[in-house]
């Protein structure tokens, strides 16, 4: 008995040892830095990336992805399963359990009602809800209990976890966003800036696209936790004053999202107060390849649909060997280094999702010529351009203004030069380029181009739904204003047979083989090229202990366990 | 005078509203989308349930209606509701109780009133900006007055060439190279402005003092340029005139032949120019602050013009104008004042 206790509390003292030091409020403030700075705390209004993850420091979800793409429990007990009862046998419905005794800052329990609260609140039509589709198909959300909470799907949904999972979809209070319902979502100022939540810190002052001051909150659920007393969450500016102000003056602990150039960022880390850190998610720079053709002569509303396909980009040889022109290393070490990876996937992450294909990570400028000239795609003119049926090889690629992007469409231009294509550039504001305003003829969803460049990801670990752009349907047409996500206008039958097989099956193994399958037919049969599979560089400050980048969820998701490291 | 200064007021409101008009047709001719920043993971048809929830959907001249009510008629009545309710002027007045809830101007970005985002940035923006007024005014008016005085001496030449620096290097460049000096090699000043930075003692003051430094000493330069060359041009029209040989022969001194019979008369033209670019400290300094991290008008106004944010937009430069047709006032009445030989009347 005398020696279970102690062996019990020896190894209670070492599981709780990094917390031992702290308690809670005793590292002081730590300062936190995004160069696009929070306009709103309740992010089912803005959508925007900074405002999600500035309040998932305040609002938390039942369950959140943690570094590695896995679902752990936040609010919730567990997470529910086919296999401890939790996901219904059909897969037509989910039972969360919240843990019990939380409290939300202001002191008032935390139950199911607000988690229902929050359903009516995204779905309600007048709303204008950014994270609707994290309650896609959901019937119902009904509360039997205090703590447990039941939502029904109307069909089978293999991939239950879209709503109340994940930094996007928190729980709101039910008590102060009441009259928030709707179109008077607009008129909660107060509500909107000072959201109460279950999270580590409460907000103190919210000045609007500039600086949030945060206090720990006093009913949090770890007694221990947050180790910081203050946050300061500063907005605004440029990336590179981000890096520079904590990598090189200190002023600031932790800065989000650096897109800078790699030899910016080594000259940086070099000042010494800060190192970058990075983390692969699955957000992918690709070139899609216009299936349709985009000729100025076409009358509008003819151009880029399914009535004209591309003249030569369906050609096997064409698109094989723009691929194999390419230099994947190259562009790495170019436009991301330590924050990129070679990109030869559609879904380059999760690794059990990612397909590959040979040669992806080697340029093969004569193997691209050659196939060429095999395929009888020749310069039958003179004029250093081949022809394929006597169209020249000659394409428009855009994309959107951005340094990067910029030099990477010089040394593609460059290499497809080089195998016989003519190759002219254009580069659009990216507030136009991803506007989806359908009057505007410089969109990406209109793509008046042959082909062009960015960058797509998509939530969560499951691809299912954005494996669904390359579905014949989802092609951006006038009949739907330009919308959809099908940007290539990629049409297979054989595609769309195997994505409806995918909706069906709830086997993970075979989930992933399907998303393989799938992720290859698009490479494979020219709806775009993979060029790299971009990571997310953020710096924190050498002083500042217990960041664990996440990609999968609010990179601020562990704000609870950042603490101070002493120096000496 | 008066008739002159109440008929250009009057003249002012059409003005205003053509002006209004213009900025708002403009804006609604611009390329640009208010969910441009939104994820791609968000599909279109809920990016349009947003546009509709901010009233993007509805013809302009509605738009444009709806906005005018909002800035002329509701937004007053929010003012009269503070001035009686809270504020210490004229708190002791009833509340009057104007404003029932209907809807201001709201921004796009942030889902509460454009107003208070304002008043909330105007401080930093006079205190930044107008600092920087005051001490680019203080330095160029002695420099101008001596370059003057000894023309073409060494200093008016180094004085030449330093203006020109000032003229022609713009804030985006001295104001990094001040922040790669000062705070990354020296670290004498921070690079950030710390904008919850409450002055209530002698250290917080001298925070204060530090972080503005760098911000003031880009945007001197700048004011500094314009106003030495002005004042100096002045001065040498001045110079030569008979009434200065004159107060010479009478036996004056230098010192009072310069500063009063001299620089009294080359004023006038300068004050003019001074009046007439103060509304500049209000639209704030939207690359400084930007640079800086100066929560101030012209940060706010960058932000909303990559937001796409309208409302916001239209409000901001509606604003701006106002100011320049105001200053545009008070420099034609002071220049009236200053200078007895014209009358407006």
């Amino acid at each position: 008995m005398k020696l279970k206790s102690v062996l019990l509390g020896a190894a209670a003292a070492v599981a709780l040892a990094p917390a031992a030091f702290a308690e809670r409020g005793s590292d002081g403030e730590v300062k936190i830095i995004y160069w696009q700075a929070p306009s709103i705390l309740t992010p089912f209004l803005s959508g925007g990336t900074k405002d999600v993850e500035a309040a998932s420091m305040i609002l938390e979800p039942l369950a959140r992805y943690n570094e590695q793409g896995e679902l752990v429990p936040w609010l919730a007990a567990e997470i529910p399963t086919v296999a401890n009862g939790g996901v219904s046998e059909d897969l037509t419905s989910i039972t969360w359990k919240i843990t019990p005794g939380l409290l939300w800052s202001d002191g008032t329990p935390f139950t199911s009602a607000d988690v229902a609260f929050t359903h009516e609140y995204c779905t309600h039509p007048e709303g204008g809800c950014a994270q609707l589709t994290k309650f896609n198909g959901v019937t119902s959300v009904e509360t039997p209990d205090d703590l447990t909470v039941v939502v029904t799907f109307d069909g089978p949904t293999p991939n239950p976890y879209g709503p109340f999972v994940g930094g996007e979809s928190p729980i709101l209070q039910a008590a102060q966003f009441a009259n928030c319902l709707g179109a008077a979502a607009s008129t909660c100022t107060e509500q909107n800036f000072n959201p109460i939540g279950t999270g580590p810190f409460v907000v103190d002052e919210f000045k609007p696209n500039d600086v949030i001051t945060m206090s720990a909150n006093p009913n949090y659920r770890d007694p221990a936790k947050p180790a910081f007393a203050s946050v300061t969450f500063k907005g605004g500016g440029d990336a590179r004053a981000a890096g520079q102000a904590v990598m090189e003056t200190g002023e600031f602990d932790y800065a989000w999202n650096l897109q800078l150039a790699p030899d910016v960022i080594a000259q940086m880390e070099a000042g010494g107060k800060g190192v970058p850190v990075a983390g692969f998610g699955p957000l992918l720079e690709r070139i899609m390849i216009n299936q349709t053709w985009a000729d100025p002569s076409l009358p509008e509303g003819e151009r880029s649909t399914a009535m004209h396909p591309h003249p030569f980009l369906q050609e096997p040889a064409v698109y094989k060997a723009m691929s194999m022109a390419i230099d994947r290393p190259l562009l790495v070490e170019i436009g991301y280094g330590q924050a990129g990876k070679i990109g030869c996937s559609w879904v380059p992450a999760p690794e059990a999702f990612a397909s590959t294909f040979e040669g992806c990570d080697v340029q093969d400028i004569d193997g691209a010529k050659a196939m060429l000239d095999e395929a009888g795609i020749v310069d039958s003119d003179g004029d250093g351009v081949r022809e394929h049926n006597g169209v020249p090889l000659s394409i428009l690629y855009q994309t959107s203004t951005n340094a990067v992007r910029q030099d990477f469409q010089a040394l593609i231009k460059e290499w497809w030069e080089q195998i016989g294509f003519e190759v002219e550039l254009r580069n659009v504001d990216s507030s136009v380029f991803f506007g989806g305003d359908a009057g505007s003829p410089d969109t990406f969803q209109k793509f008046y181009a042959d082909v062009q460049m960015y960058a797509n990801t998509f939530n969560g670990t499951d691809p299912q739904s954005y494996l669904g752009n390359g579905l014949c349907a989802n092609a951006p047409r006038p009949e739907t204003q330009w919308q959809g996500e099908n940007i290539s206008r990629f049409c297979m039958e054989e595609f769309d047979a195997l994505h409806a097989e995918l909706s069906a099956t709830a086997d993970m193994a075979e989930r992933q083989r399907i998303g393989r399958e799938l992720s290859a037919m698009m490479t494979d049969n020219g709806g775009m090229i993979p060029l790299v599979h971009r990571g997310r560089l953020s710096a924190h400050a050498n002083t500042l202990g217990g960041v664990v980048l996440n990609v999968w969820d609010s990179e601020l998701w562990n704000v609870a366990d950042w603490y101070r490291i002493e120096s000496n | 005078m008066l008739t002159f200064a109440v008929r250009r007021l009057v003249l002012a409101v059409p003005t205003l509203l053509f002006i209004s008009f213009v900025i708002f047709m403009l804006l609604q001719l611009a390329p640009g989308d208010p969910m441009a920043q939104v994820p791609l993971t968000v599909p279109p048809e809920v990016k349009e349930k947003m546009r509709q929830a901010l009233g993007v959907g509805e013809p302009p001249l509605v738009q444009y209606w709806k906005w005018l009510v909002q800035v002329f008629w509701i937004e007053p009545k929010v003012f009269i509701d503070y001035l009686t309710n809270s504020s210490t002027l004229l708190g002791w007045l009833p509340d009057t109780q104007l404003y029932q809830g209907e809807l201001r101007v709201i921004s796009w970005q942030t889902r509460s009133p454009v107003m208070d985002i304002v008043i909330q940035r105007i401080p930093q923006t006079l205190w930044v900006v107008g600092m920087a007024y005051i001490v680019g005014i203080l330095i160029a008016l002695p420099i101008g007055i001596y370059s003057a005085y000894r023309q073409y001496s060494v200093f008016d030449q180094s004085g030449t060439f330093i203006t020109m620096i000032g003229f022609s290097i713009p804030p985006f460049f001295t104001g990094p190279l001040l922040i790669v000096i000062f705070s990354v090699q020296l670290g004498w000043f921070p690079s950030i402005y710390d904008t919850t930075l409450v002055v209530d003692s002698w250290a917080a003051f001298k925070l204060q003092l530090q972080q503005m430094i760098l911000p003031v000493m880009v945007l001197a330069l700048q004011t500094t340029a314009q106003i030495s060359r002005y004042m100096r041009a002045s001065m040498l029209d001045n110079l030569n005139q008979d009434y200065v040989r004159t107060a010479r022969a009478k036996g004056l001194s230098e010192a009072v032949v310069v500063t009063v019979h001299v620089l009294r008369n080359s004023m006038i033209p300068v004050i003019t120019v001074i009046a007439l670019n103060v509304p500049s400290i209000f639209g704030g300094a939207i690359i400084t602050e930007n640079v800086f991290k100066v929560n101030g008008i012209g940060q706010l106004l960058i932000t909303a013009l990559f937001a796409n944010d309208l409302p916001m937009v239209m409000t901001l430069t509606f604003i701006f104008a106002v100011l320049i047709v105001l200053f545009n006032l008070i420099a034609d009445i002071l220049y009236g004042l200053l200078d007895p030989r014209i009358r407006y009347d």
